[in-house]
């Protein structure tokens, strides 16, 4: 069992499992938003979690006690998409009944007293949450390593928890991309989000149907690109940030061969047999009409897929998306890219520091 | 005298009712006089819509992260007054605090509740979004969360490097060493190699991002001050304006969200 979970854990497996559930949620969306899924997840995770501790690696990881937060992160994150998925279950089965949504009943339009209906509610949140957090602080002690030494690196030096995302995006990108261009693009593009999406339905209330597109997109970032590798940056990151499985003793002197090419090696060595090119633009030439390709499929991808998007939208709220979600897709592809043919650079130019 | 005429002595004296100025708030007046009158209180409206105050819809999850944010605050002060920010004292004061302050739980407190607080803004952007809340007329103020959200990681950051010890100094290295490569900005960024007039080179480890953000071409005493500084003055004040204005957008932008 927990080598077929270590194995699992390796990231090409992980990822694709991950995305393959995802697309089946979402098809299968009144089921995930069932009372009866609920149960199961919950269940699962705390028996997941019981089990997986009565292991000593996953143990010594979970407990770890900056790692905490990360357990219950994974707990919350679980329960309130499924939470909120229930509730526009919920909705949605009552709309298509012609009723409103549970938010939007004339018993809860009513207006109701701040005092007391909204202060005490605050008042046993306040309190619960306190007495969370001094029953955590009582039972762990904040860790404090050896004093700070410039000379002498740990390995592996990991980022706080909430920047490990960012962190396992260097295995995929350069720094000026995971950790410069594509972090600035997820605040532009958070930012963005209520001026691109102007579909009016879904507004103050749980919806799925309604907001299908909107809503798959948004959990698909959250989830299967942001918490995922979060997850694999704190859990499955050992050594020179070499992978081991949950349940995987890290063992400092596990090799891992590397031996990712990049694109202009592919095509000028291995597959016209010439060397590569001394100027430097032709050396990377098919990187960089690749690159600008992507980019420039937009007008494919409005012929088949985005032609009423458009015409809803509008030219800049329309570009705007299909440039973000390329930026977006972008990951899922390098990562691809990295696992099935080892391509480390699509574009590599060292002579700029410009490798994509 | 029995338990209830004391409550009533205590709430007719002239202290009592020169500190709440209305009677018990079990009427509409005196409902709304309470609300009305305090000056936390009054960050919400007198009467607001069912649906709105119902945990199901909210998870609490905005008013948490603001609750944590004041008990962070509490908590940081208190921890300032043992804590020195410079390479000499810094880790040793931490240390000082931890076998010299009897049942001291100010430092977890702080650290769980910073780690806590990250959790709670995250759960409710996701709650704001999958409500759709950030729909007209609460765009603006969704800008103003992601700007808050940014901030909140930030302090996180700069205060995982105060207790100056190698998990400290190692984090914020790798977590800083981005900045080198920000394009035109940062030394070993994209473009920056071109940014050159003859032998001049124009960004240089002495003069690029991370230098500015670091005092220095590494994490070294320089950079403790500056992360002190910004972590214990300047991010939290930014961070407590833009929540007053947060919390002013969205009593004018209609109150919690709901369906038109
Ligand atoms: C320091 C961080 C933050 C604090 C203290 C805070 C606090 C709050 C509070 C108390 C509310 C009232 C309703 C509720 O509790 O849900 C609220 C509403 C709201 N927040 Fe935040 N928030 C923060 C960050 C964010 C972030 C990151 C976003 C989104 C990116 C955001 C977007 C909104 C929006 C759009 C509303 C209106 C929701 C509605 O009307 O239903 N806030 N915030």
């Amino acid at each position: 069992m927990k080598e077929l979970i270590n194995f699992l854990s390796i990231p090409q497996y992980a990822f694709t499992s991950l995305l393959i559930l995802f697309f089946i949620g979402i098809k299968k969306i009144d089921f995930v938003g069932s009372k009866k899924f609920g149960k199961i997840l919950f269940w699962g995770t705390i028996i997941f979690f019981l089990w997986a501790m009565t292991d000593s690696v996953f143990f010594a990881t979970i407990s770890w006690p900056d790692n905490i937060p990360i357990g219950i992160l994974i707990a919350i994150v679980l329960w309130s998409t499924w939470f909120s998925i229930h509730k526009a279950v919920e909705n949605d089965a009552r709309i298509a009944k012609g009723e409103p949504p549970i938010e939007g009943t004339p018993e809860n339009r009513e207006k109701v007293w701040t005092w007391p209906n909204l202060v005490y509610t605050e008042l046993f949140a306040i309190i619960a949450c306190t007495i969370f957090l001094v029953v955590w602080a009582i039972l762990f002690k904040a860790p404090l390593e050896e004093p700070a030494n410039p000379t002498w690196a740990p390995n592996p030096a990991k980022a706080p928890w909430y920047f490990l995302g960012l962190q396992e995006m260097l295995v995929y990108f350069d720094p000026w991309l995971a950790g410069v261009v594509l972090p600035g693009m997820i605040i532009v593009g958070l930012c963005a989000i209520p001026y691109i999406d102007i579909n009016p339905l879904g507004n103050g209330y749980y919806t799925f149907k309604q907001r299908k597109f909107a809503i798959t997109t948004f959990l698909f970032g959250w989830l299967v690109l942001w918490i995922f590798l979060i997850i694999v940056g704190t859990f499955l990151r050992g050594p020179n940030w070499t992978f081991y499985g949950p349940f995987e003793f890290w063992d400092h002197h596990k090799v891992v061969a590397e031996n990712n090419i990049n694109l202009s090696e592919i095509f000028w060595i291995k597959l016209l047999n010439v060397g590569l090119p001394q100027n430097i633009f032709l050396r990377e030439i098919l990187g960089i009409l690749g690159t600008i390709g992507y980019f420039a499929s937009v007008p494919l991808i409005t012929k088949y897929w985005g032609k009423n998007y458009l015409k809803r939208m509008g030219n800049i709220r329309y570009y705007l998306m299909i440039g973000l979600m390329l930026v977006m897709m972008s990951l899922p592809i390098k990562m691809y890219l990295r696992w099935l043919i080892n391509l480390k650079y699509i574009v590599f130019m060292p002579e700029f520091e410009f490798n994509i | 005298m029995s338990k209830k005429s004391f409550a009533e002595y205590v709430a007719n004296t002239q202290v009592w009712k020169s500190i709440f100025r209305h009677g018990p708030p079990d009427n509409a007046r005196n409902r709304a006089a309470v609300v009305a009158g305090n000056v936390f209180l009054h960050l919400h409206p007198i009467k607001l819509k069912k649906s709105g105050v119902q945990l199901g819809y909210t998870w609490c999850m905005g008013g948490l992260t603001f609750f944590i944010f004041l008990a962070l605050t509490i908590t940081g002060v208190l921890l300032m007054f043992y804590y020195r920010p410079t390479a000499e004292y810094a880790f040793t004061d931490i240390i000082a605090l931890r076998e010299h302050v009897p049942l001291g739980i100010m430092r977890e407190l702080h650290r769980w509740g910073a780690h806590a607080m990250v959790i709670t803004v995250w759960i409710h952007m996701f709650r704001v979004f999958m409500t759709g809340s950030y729909k007209p007329p609460r765009e603006f103020n969704w800008g103003v969360g992601v700007i808050l959200l940014t901030l909140t990681l930030l302090l996180s950051f700069t205060g995982y490097l105060l207790p100056w010890d190698q998990l400290a100094i190692w984090a914020i290295t790798v977590g800083s060493n981005m900045a080198k490569a920000t394009p035109l900005l940062g030394h070993g960024g994209p473009g920056a190699a071109l940014a050159k007039i003859g032998d001049f080179v124009m960004v240089s480890d002495k003069n690029d991002v991370r230098f500015q953000l670091l005092g220095g071409r590494f994490v070294g005493e320089a950079a403790l001050l500056r992360f002190y500084i910004l972590h214990c003055v300047f991010i939290p004040i930014v961070v407590a304006v833009l929540i007053a204005v947060h919390f002013w957008r969205v009593r004018k932008d209609g109150g919690i969200s709901a369906p038109l």
